[in-house]
């Protein structure tokens, strides 16, 4: 599937990123969020009951979306090699399960990602941006996200600056966004990384994802999966209803990806469920919506053997990485 | 893979209950049938499948089951506090222990979706036992002076909207305060009283203490009128209360009355609006809309019509309507096929009077009693949908432009029984919320319930509080 990476912030909302003073004023202006009510919301979707037909689409799908990720410093070749490959065949004895979405790797193992996915559909991502403080210069954030680029990365996963941001510096985290969307050309999506769990209200959640959104973030991310609070099913509810509003406002679709601490087949198809209830089928594709985890794939691989053959082999039937 | 998301059916279970071809009245500790024979069927609004057989009691029958209450009443309120208390912890372990079953039970019978009698009545059910039970040895201590006294026979008569969690209201702070019951389930939702009889077996409550007497509105009518009882509590339309509060009227009977409500849910343009979105639905099509505190007339404030009524539309959208049964409904049947009509007429009348009407693409099922979740927008405060209580799936929308606005607006129903306030500026909650002439007022949520927190109305919604400490002062004698 090609699909147009997406073009300039809208028209519609460019004047809003005129100055300091008038992007804080958009951003605070935003509908404000109670926490309580989303909460209620997101746990309300987490009771529906996923069986049978649907459950197999659903773990299919999942499959399909997941950034199958490596963020160690202990990465090796061989190690992103295995990776790869468990990308492209996720379970070596049932060739009709999906691939999934892409790799996800340090932007030094780009090279190495690319040929180990070569041929396939699988994408190669990397977190590129001085993952994952960020705390770094802004020549050296664009030095990185130009290396992953120049070695092929089909995606660049950025993590915005949470310090400029929680200091109020919108505009600043604006034209690093903008500046680093800039680096990664035509070739290469931008994913934009909150950290939601340093963010810590709803409500920067909120301003962030619309920040994100206007400097030209392809896919806006919930984390880095390095801190104590990741992905949930609230932060994700809210970031859905980000992309949504921002559509009908701007007529751009952007992805989602929820990252870090998903890690049961369970957990997954909850968050499947917020998907198409909140913002409906045009985002279930993986052009559209990502699972940043590296042990969720196993558990999806087990829950589907299961599925197919009606016993629960262990995880012994499913290969290590 | 497939194109889209299609959930698979995921029905409960219906073995969990057994449901007997016929029951009998609940008197003195003991089933028995109807003096006069007399029996009516109790059908499954989602299929119109015949439940069971009930007895359907008469005269006779009140005047049998008030006379055991009276008699279980000398010993039953000579017990001290903390021995009723076993009792109620006792009663509501047991409705937690079979908690599954009477949520299956409750949907066949009347309509609601499981995921509400599950989530939401089941758990609220046990709760107020649970929370009366703990009042029953500390009622020196609630407010009401040194040693208050129970009234003595309390005769109750509850609606179909909530069957067992009207029940619970009714029965836990009546024997808490140690008054013996006489109550009246209604002719369309019998069974989960039925059940709770046998759970007052099963916690060996002592007989004549509850009596249950399933019957139409004539059996209401002879219990409230019953010479020997001393409270009346009544939970159900405005038209019966006015008829309940003439009949006693003038007699040394303790009365309470929960009636009909036109609530209305005030958003304003700073609102969290998502959030307010999840309360209005929550508000007007939790139970099919079938709740006298619904949150029926939406004020929205002029700025935001468009953007929130687009959201709404959206949302709505999605709620999935079908099979109650299923864990994945969200919108159940409409209770009887009486109530259909009602509500079917009085959306042609808006209608005839200039409203206009919006329901998502749904597909009812053939049988049973369905409506659409329906939207009116264009509604003014002189349309009929905007001040007689619908009891359904129906919400009208209005709008305001200044925060008097709104308060006049709100103000101006015969009803005052709920209202809610969606803002996210906090004195603006608490400026508004004490113009608000309502029993119960949410702010950026709604049709939350809780033990501890009185409910009841205002004007034509009725009087009297149950639930929390104020709910103990209607079953005592201060």
């Amino acid at each position: 599937m090609t699909m147009p990476t997406t073009a300039s912030p809208a028209h519609a909302l460019t004047d809003v990123t005129a100055s300091d003073s008038t992007l804080r004023r958009f951003l605070h202006g935003l509908p404000g969020v109670d926490a309580v009510g989303l909460e209620a919301r997101a746990a309300s979707l987490g009771t529906r009951s996923i069986k049978t037909t649907a459950k197999a689409y659903a773990i299919d799908l999942a499959i399909s979306m997941v950034d199958l990720t490596t963020l160690e410093g202990a990465d090796t070749p061989g190690k992103v090699r295995a990776l790869g490959a468990k990308a492209v065949h996720p379970d070596p004895t049932d060739r009709t399960t999906p691939a999934t979405a892409a790799v996800c790797v340090y932007p030094d193992m780009v090279a190495a990602a690319k040929e180990a996915v070569a041929g396939s559909t699988v994408k190669v991502a990397s977190v590129a941006t001085a993952f994952p403080a960020g705390r770094a210069a802004l020549s050296v954030k664009l030095a990185d996200v130009r290396d992953a680029v120049a070695a092929g990365a089909d995606e660049i996963d950025m993590v915005i600056d949470r310090g400029a941001f929680l200091a109020g510096d919108y505009l600043k985290v604006y034209d690093e966004i903008v500046a680093v969307k800039e680096a990664c050309g035509t070739s290469s999506r931008l994913k934009v990384i909150f950290e939601t769990g340093e963010l810590s209200t709803y409500d920067n959640i909120r301003r962030a994802s619309w920040l994100g959104m206007l400097a030209g973030a392809d896919f806006i991310k919930t984390s880095t999966g390095k801190v104590a609070v990741n992905a949930t099913p609230a932060n994700t509810l809210l970031m859905l209803e980000a992309v949504r509003d921002f559509r009908a406002a701007t007529g751009v679709q952007i992805g989602v990806k929820p990252a870090g601490g998903i890690r049961t087949t369970k957990d997954a198809i909850k968050f499947l469920v917020l998907v198409n209830e909140t913002v409906g089928e045009d985002w279930l594709d993986n052009h559209w919506f990502r699972f940043g985890a590296s042990s969720l794939l196993n558990d999806l691989l087990m829950q589907r053997q299961k599925l197919a053959t009606g016993r629960y082999s262990g995880p012994d039937y499913v290969t290590v990485d | 893979m497939a194109s889209a998301f299609e959930y698979a059916p995921a029905p409960e279970s219906r073995s969990v209950v057994d449901i007997a071809p016929s029951y009998g009245l609940f008197i003195d500790g003991e089933f028995t049938e109807a003096a006069d024979g007399k029996v009516f069927k109790t059908v499954s609004p989602s299929t119109e499948e015949v439940l069971s057989e009930i007895a359907q009691a008469g005269e006779a029958d009140v005047d049998r089951a008030v006379r055991a209450a009276r008699k279980a009443f000398e010993k039953w309120s000579a017990l001290p506090g903390s021995e009723r208390a076993k009792y109620l912890f006792r009663i509501a372990r047991i409705i937690q222990e079979r908690s599954r079953e009477l949520a299956v039970l409750e949907t066949l019978d009347n309509g609601k979706p499981i995921k509400e009698t599950r989530d939401a009545d089941l758990p609220l059910v046990a709760a107020h036992f649970f929370y009366y039970a703990g009042w029953a040895d500390k009622l020196d201590h609630a407010g009401f002076g040194a040693n208050p006294r129970p009234l003595g026979v309390a005769g109750q008569v509850i609606p179909w909207n909530f069957p067992l969690l009207m029940l619970a209201w009714k029965i836990a702070p009546a024997l808490a305060t140690g008054n013996t019951v006489v109550l009246k389930p209604a002719e369309t939702t019998p069974l989960s009283a039925l059940f709770f009889a046998d759970i007052c077996r099963q916690a060996g409550l002592p007989k004549g203490v509850v009596n249950i007497l399933p019957g139409y509105g004539d059996t209401g009518a002879a219990l409230v009128a019953h010479p020997d009882v001393n409270k009346v509590a009544f939970t159900g339309s405005t038209a019966v209360g006015k008829q309940i509060a003439r009949t006693v009227a003038g007699t040394s009977k303790k009365l309470t009355l929960e009636l009909g409500g036109k609530g209305a849910n005030i958003v304003f343009d700073d609102a969290p609006i998502d959030q307010a979105v999840e309360g209005i639905v929550n508000g007007i099509f939790f139970n099919q809309g079938q709740v006298c505190c619904a949150g029926s007339r939406l004020l929205v404030q002029e700025s935001i019509q468009d953007e929130l009524m687009d959201s709404l539309k959206r949302r709505l959208s999605t709620l999935r309507l079908g099979d109650p049964l299923d864990k994945n409904t969200d919108i159940g049947a409409i209770n009887s096929e009486e109530q259909l009509a009602r509500i079917t007429s009085l959306v042609e009348q808006g209608e005839a009077e200039g409203a206009e009407r919006w329901s998502p693409a749904c597909e009812l099922p053939s049988s049973g009693y369905w409506f659409a979740p329906t939207l009116f927008t264009n509604v003014t405060q002189a349309h009929t949908i905007a001040r007689d209580e619908i009891f359904g799936p129906v919400l009208s929308v209005l709008t305001f432009r200044t925060p008097d606005e709104a308060v006049a607006k709100a103000n101006n129903s015969q009803y005052g029984l709920s209202a809610g306030i969606w803002t996210e500026k906090g004195s603006r909650i608490l400026a508004v919320a004490n113009k608000l002439r309502a029993g119960v007022i949410w702010s950026n949520t709604f049709n939350k319930f809780d033990p501890t927190s009185p409910f009841g109305g205002y004007k034509e919604s009725g009087f009297g509080r149950e639930g929390g400490r104020h709910g103990l002062e209607a079953y005592l004698d201060v």
